[in-house]
């Protein structure tokens, strides 16, 4: 018996081992590439390098433009959760306590949004945003991808704000307080775990997003970093090492802030879809 | 608030108003809703609105619409080749999602969903790809399967073959690629199979052992039916996923070798955007935008009764 499950027991840790491996492997072929020479990344790509060459990280982190894209994403993700928050906060707060005329109506378009893919308006999008004369600025990337985000973040903010205490509510009424000073002292400020997973799922969306920063960004000052990272790519076509360096050092990021919020990370991007 | 709201609605209706505008009632709905609104339909539906009327013009972008064509975009795309390849690969997606994909993701929940300090690891690991960009995940296997540098070389000349470049090959480049689909995305529905295991009582599992089941039967009879409606709201996911994949695509392959590896989007991409053909490109849009509501539609009605997904 106890025979068997030993067996059973390293057969799932091999399976696991192996399923592990193929994650990760090409990830560490590209960390370590960015140490090797382009001699070396062709003879051994899985291989650690004979001598750590720094000087491909090192020049990517000395690239002004790498610093500029960083930043510029950076801008673009912070303005995109910030708006989405108050905006789809606001929004779902007066579904959530106040009844009126048309507010099922009006609640059932704005989630509208859920429907389809972003994609499927692209090019009307590109239009209006030509139009509008804001190519190459951060609000082209911040307000289509601030619209297309509500609907989910305005579905997950009512389900949460129904929840609230409804007596605290009545309490604070009967003390003079109206709605809107309401919604800013007491339903914000209790609400901040399901702030914090629309806020870090909006982040992620936007930090990696690449359809709409292709499409509406054209001059390489307003590149966000996947479109630099292509960018990058195109000018370095047989330098792998220098490439593999732009994209370890330009996920990093992403990994550190994963490692550190993993637990609102995992609720944003699983539960939060799910729970809808 | 309800007492609050059953008190009020016996009060006529000049002074519920009333004491609507004194605390703020009105005011608040006029203040706190428009934000969303305008941004919503300004961006959303406007555009969206915008897909079904320029599709049936034939337009550069510059100007204003008026070559009317009719429904001509509609025919050139259906009967294009290209495009019955690109909703080919996008029905391939979908099958290798729900037969390699989910089946791997459920495998690997059912044996690291308990809650162990290696499990944890494990979970970490595999969720990883997840959070990447799908431009960076591209352009890292891009690199494993470059024939002259890459992983794939190193392989190569190890067993001493020739190099091979997988991605130029037109019947193995889209392998490659939903290759890549999997290994990026299996670790997001393994943790809403994990999520859902967890939530199964302990007692029914016990109960199961008691009478005898086996380990086999228990996954079978007891945890699988449980977590019914974690699978059917993957799969949903799966298939909407697959209606939308471009980043993966453009640094893989850019839809080549000879247009073999399109999917939808970078269908309307290539041949709608980077062309300026407006109004082609629209006709695409609508044409994605009717799959995805017509799968969103049936499968709220076959699958969700119980609304998991609004």
């Amino acid at each position: 018996m106890s025979r068997a499950q030993l067996i059973r027991n390293i057969a799932r840790v091999a399976f696991l081992c192996l399923v592990a491996s193929f994650v990760l492997a090409p990830m560490l072929a590209t960390v370590l590439g960015g140490f090797k020479t382009n001699a070396e990344i062709r003879t051994g790509a899985l291989a650690l390098p004979e001598t750590w060459n720094l000087e491909f990280y090192a020049s990517i982190a000395e690239d002004p433009m790498f610093w500029r894209y960083l930043l510029n994403s950076l801008l673009i993700s912070i303005g995109c959760v910030l708006l989405t928050l108050f905006v789809g906060a606001a929004a779902a707060y007066v579904f959530a306590q106040i009844r009126f005329f048309g507010s099922r109506m009006l609640f059932s378009y704005l989630l509208l949004g859920l429907m389809f893919p972003f994609a499927t308006a692209i090019l009307p999008l590109f239009i209006k945003v030509r139009d509008l004369g804001l190519l190459d600025t951060y609000w082209a990337v911040i307000l289509p991808q601030t619209a297309f985000g509500l609907s989910l973040a305005i579905l997950l903010f009512r389900t949460f704000f129904e929840q609230l205490p409804k007596d605290l509510f009545e309490a604070a009424y009967l003390d003079g307080c109206g709605y809107v000073r309401f919604f800013f002292r007491f339903t914000l400020p209790l609400s901040t775990p399901i702030l914090a997973t629309v806020g870090v799922f909006v982040f992620v969306q936007s930090w990696n997003n690449f359809l709409l920063p292709l499409v509406v960004l054209n001059s390489r000052e307003a590149f966000t970093w996947p479109l630099g990272m292509m960018q990058f790519r195109g000018e370095y076509v047989t330098q792998w090492n220098r490439t593999l360096a732009f994209v370890t050092l330009s996920i990093l990021p992403a990994i550190v802030f994963f490692l550190a919020a993993q637990k609102y990370i995992v609720a944003g991007l699983t539960g939060g879809a799910v729970k809808g | 608030m309800a007492s609050l709201d059953a008190a009020r609605s016996s009060e006529p209706l000049s002074l519920r108003l009333r004491r609507g505008l004194g605390n703020g009632r009105v005011t608040a709905v006029l203040i706190l809703l428009p934000p969303a609104l305008i941004l919503f339909t300004l961006f959303v539906i406007l555009p969206l609105s915008e897909s079904g009327y320029y599709a049936f013009f034939n337009w550069n972008g510059y100007g204003s619409p008026t070559d009317y064509v009719g429904v001509e975009n509609f025919e050139r795309i259906v009967g294009h080749s290209i495009f019955q390849t690109a909703v080919g690969n996008t029905l391939k997606i979908v099958l290798i999602s729900l037969f390699i994909q989910m089946p791997l993701a459920l495998v690997l929940a059912l044996l690291i969903y308990r809650k162990t300090p290696t499990n944890a690891v494990f979970r970490l690991i595999f969720f990883v790809p997840y959070i990447l960009a799908e431009v960076a995940a591209g352009l890292i296997w891009s690199f494993v399967f470059d024939g002259n540098y890459g992983v794939s070389a190193s392989i190569a000349a190890a067993i001493g073959s020739e190099p091979y470049f997988l991605l130029a090959d037109r019947d193995w480049a889209f392998v490659a690629v939903m290759t890549v689909i999997v290994w990026k995305y299996f670790g997001f529905h393994m943790m809403i199979y994990i999520a859902a295991l967890q939530g199964v009582p302990e007692d029914l599992i016990e109960a199961a052992r008691i009478e005898g089941a086996s380990r086999t039967q228990i996954v079978r009879y007891v945890q699988v039916p449980q977590i019914k409606p974690a699978l059917i709201v993957s799969a949903f996911f799966a298939i909407i996923g697959a209606l939308q994949v471009f980043d993966i695509i453009i640094p893989l392959t850019n839809g080549g070798p000879s247009n073999q590896t399109h999917t939808i989007v970078t269908y309307l991409y290539t041949f709608g955007l980077t062309r300026l053909n407006i109004g082609f490109g629209s006709a695409v849009g609508v044409i994605l935008f009717i799959a995805a509501v017509t799968v969103a539609v049936f499968y709220q009605r076959f699958f969700m009764k119980r609304g998991a997904v609004a």
